[in-house]
């Protein structure tokens, strides 16, 4: 059903959506971007994840022709992005981090505008807006101003406003940034359908539960360089067979808990967010055994530790030895 | 979400075919004309100064300036109209910077159309503006008791001026639009620089008062020379010669500031 997109708009059609090579932009002293590469197959939800600042959106904007490239090279669907900007264009779609709508239209007139600037002629541009409107549930809405909708129905348009042509790529920056919880389920639900229909998805999170949630490959991103690169499963077993949970019955001994475990796993402590409980990459059981033999050794009392597969946030601390979320200090 | 109309809805998406330039700057043309729809009250503020403007000079200075309010409101109406478009233009800017601040000309240059369409988009929506304000303070003019001697014909050639200087001038604000992230900078940047261009020309009040040092600059003043060649055609005393001359500064705005305006453009980032 996405066939005329592929033979029309890929000048290979077997080619992988995005290929890029040594990836670098710089603002002034800061390398934003420090020599990426990249391999998105077609079809794929691809996740880049990594703090604010790690140069996901940058990375973004190249690959959508909207920032130069200061070295490298990548070809989108086939296209060359430096040598042929308007194939590249013609075959993606963005919806950037901040609403690219106007305001003081209403949401079928902004829909209209890009379908009238996709070819769409008079009755076909409406059809085609008022198609979009009852897809995303925003049919009732068609004649507000947008300046009058929520967050999450800006949002639900903005992605709307990407599918007026079915693109071969689909760059999503930071899709459900700033959008409560049911809103962001429903942007969810909205991009595995759109991924279920065909559509290759590139998008940026500094979320470790949305990159597990919904992409089949996650590029994990930091200080401008990829410092790992697979499944969730692939990089949660690449960063630890295992994790060893403890919680304290008396929290104030934390500090010496966490020397204690690691010292005995030679791994260091990572602490959980609220503060009670710490976590330890075990290699085996009986590491983990010994582990806890040593605090109990030292007189302090776990109220209840487990071992189990890493979850997204200690692989990323495990891999830059900080929390994800905390910005980078350049 | 709906599931089912999510699935009916993309496999339609069979692509039309590639656009021309000119639909692209029509479409842009079109979402000028909307804002006009939804935003009436942009033209309350086009319009309020200029009408403040005709009728305080008309009535509290026109006496004093010309002998009696009626004959300065004949010499004053052609400069106010020029007055109104060079303003306007200001505004446009500012408009450009407020867009381009919210990310919705991200989405336009990751589109496959024509450059610069969406500024041909903005200068269609400028010269609306600057053709409505005009009427309207016509209109006022003609009811204090203006009456331009070109008849109709003068009155749709000093309009025609108009929307040529409206659209040379407005590349400055489209560049200045670009150049700043703040719409109330390049508000006040636009107007620091076109209070002077405005108030030392001859349009309130003719320059032979003046000191010689700014008569000079009066003189040469592309605002001062626009402003006789819009009176030359509203009184019915057209000269090519003056037509010509106001025109220059249009003409050398935009061969300068079009491909500085797609330069920027482009290079935004």
């Amino acid at each position: 059903m996405l066939g005329e997109t592929r033979e029309g708009h890929g000048r290979d059609a077997g080619a992988p959506a995005i290929v890029a090579r040594g990836l670098v932009k710089s603002f002034g002293a800061l390398r934003a971007v420090d020599g990426i590469d990249l391999d998105v197959p077609r079809g794929v939800i691809f996740a880049i994840l990594g703090p604010n600042g790690a140069g996901k959106t940058t990375l973004m904007r190249m690959l959508a022709t909207l920032a130069r490239p200061d070295a490298g090279s990548a070809t989108v669907m086939g296209h060359d992005l430096l040598g042929s900007p308007r194939e590249v264009r013609a075959s993606i779609a963005m919806t950037g981090q901040f609403a690219s709508l106007d305001e003081d239209l209403t949401g079928r007139e902004n829909l209209m505008l890009l379908a009238r600037l996709w070819g769409f002629r008079g009755r076909a541009a409406k059809a085609r807006a008022d198609d979009l409107l009852a897809a995303f549930d925003l049919s009732d809405a068609a004649t507000k101003q947008v300046k009058d909708y929520s967050g999450g129905m800006r949002r639900r348009l903005d992605i709307a406003a990407s599918l007026v042509v079915t693109p071969g790529v689909l760059f999503l920056d930071e899709p459900t940034t700033g959008l409560d919880p049911k809103a962001r389920k429903e942007v969810w639900a909205m991009i595995r359908d759109l991924a279920g229909s065909g559509v290759t998805i590139l998008l940026t999170t500094q979320y470790l539960e949305e990159a597990d949630q919904l992409a089949e490959r996650i590029a994990v991103i930091d200080h401008g360089r990829k410092i790992a690169e697979g499944s969730s499963r692939e990089l949660k077993a690449a960063t630890a067979s295992a994790v060893l949970h403890v919680a304290l019955a008396d929290p104030g001994r934390m500090d010496e808990a966490s020397a204690i475990l690691e010292r005995s796993l030679g791994h260091p402590a990572q602490r959980s967010a609220e503060g009670g409980a710490l976590s330890v990459p075990a290699g085996t059981a009986g590491a983990a055994n010994a582990a806890i033999a040593a605090l109990v050794t030292a007189g302090i009392e776990p109220s209840d530790f487990s071992m189990g597969q890493p979850s997204l946030d200690e692989v990323f601390f495990a891999l830059t030895g900080r929390p994800a979320g905390e910005g980078q200090k350049s | 979400m709906s599931d089912a109309a999510m699935r009916r809805t993309l496999p339609m998406a069979a692509r039309p075919p590639s656009p021309s330039a000119l639909s692209n700057a029509l479409a842009f043309g079109w979402r000028a004309v909307l804002k006009f729809r939804h935003v009436p009250e942009q033209l309350f503020d086009l319009v309020m100064t200029p009408i403040m403007f005709t009728l305080l000079f008309t009535f509290v200075f026109g006496g004093a300036l010309a002998g009696s309010p009626a004959e300065y409101l004949q010499f004053f109406l052609p400069g106010i109209l020029v007055q109104t478009v060079v303003f306007n233009a200001v505004y446009s800017g500012m408009g450009l910077s407020t867009d381009l601040g919210k990310g919705l000309f991200d989405r336009f240059r990751s589109l496959p159309i024509w450059s610069l369409a969406p500024f041909a988009g903005l200068m269609a929506g400028d010269i609306l503006r600057h053709l409505i304000a005009a009427t309207i303070i016509l209109t006022i003019g003609l009811i204090l008791g203006y009456r331009p001697e070109g008849g109709i014909l003068g009155v749709l050639g000093a309009f025609a001026m108009l929307v040529a200087i409206g659209f040379g001038m407005g590349w400055i604000f489209i560049v200045l639009g670009l150049l700043i992230r703040t719409p109330m900078t390049v508000m006040t940047l636009g107007f620091t620089v076109m209070f002077p261009l405005v108030f030392a020309s001859n349009i309130m009040v003719d320059p032979a008062t003046m000191p010689d040092w700014l008569r000079a600059f009066v003189h040469v003043n592309p605002v001062s020379l626009m402003a006789s060649a819009i009176r030359g055609l509203m009184a019915g005393q057209a000269d090519a010669g003056a037509i010509l001359v106001a025109l220059i500064a249009p003409a050398v705005l935009t061969a300068m500031l079009a491909p500085v305006t797609l330069w920027l453009y482009l290079r935004r980032e």
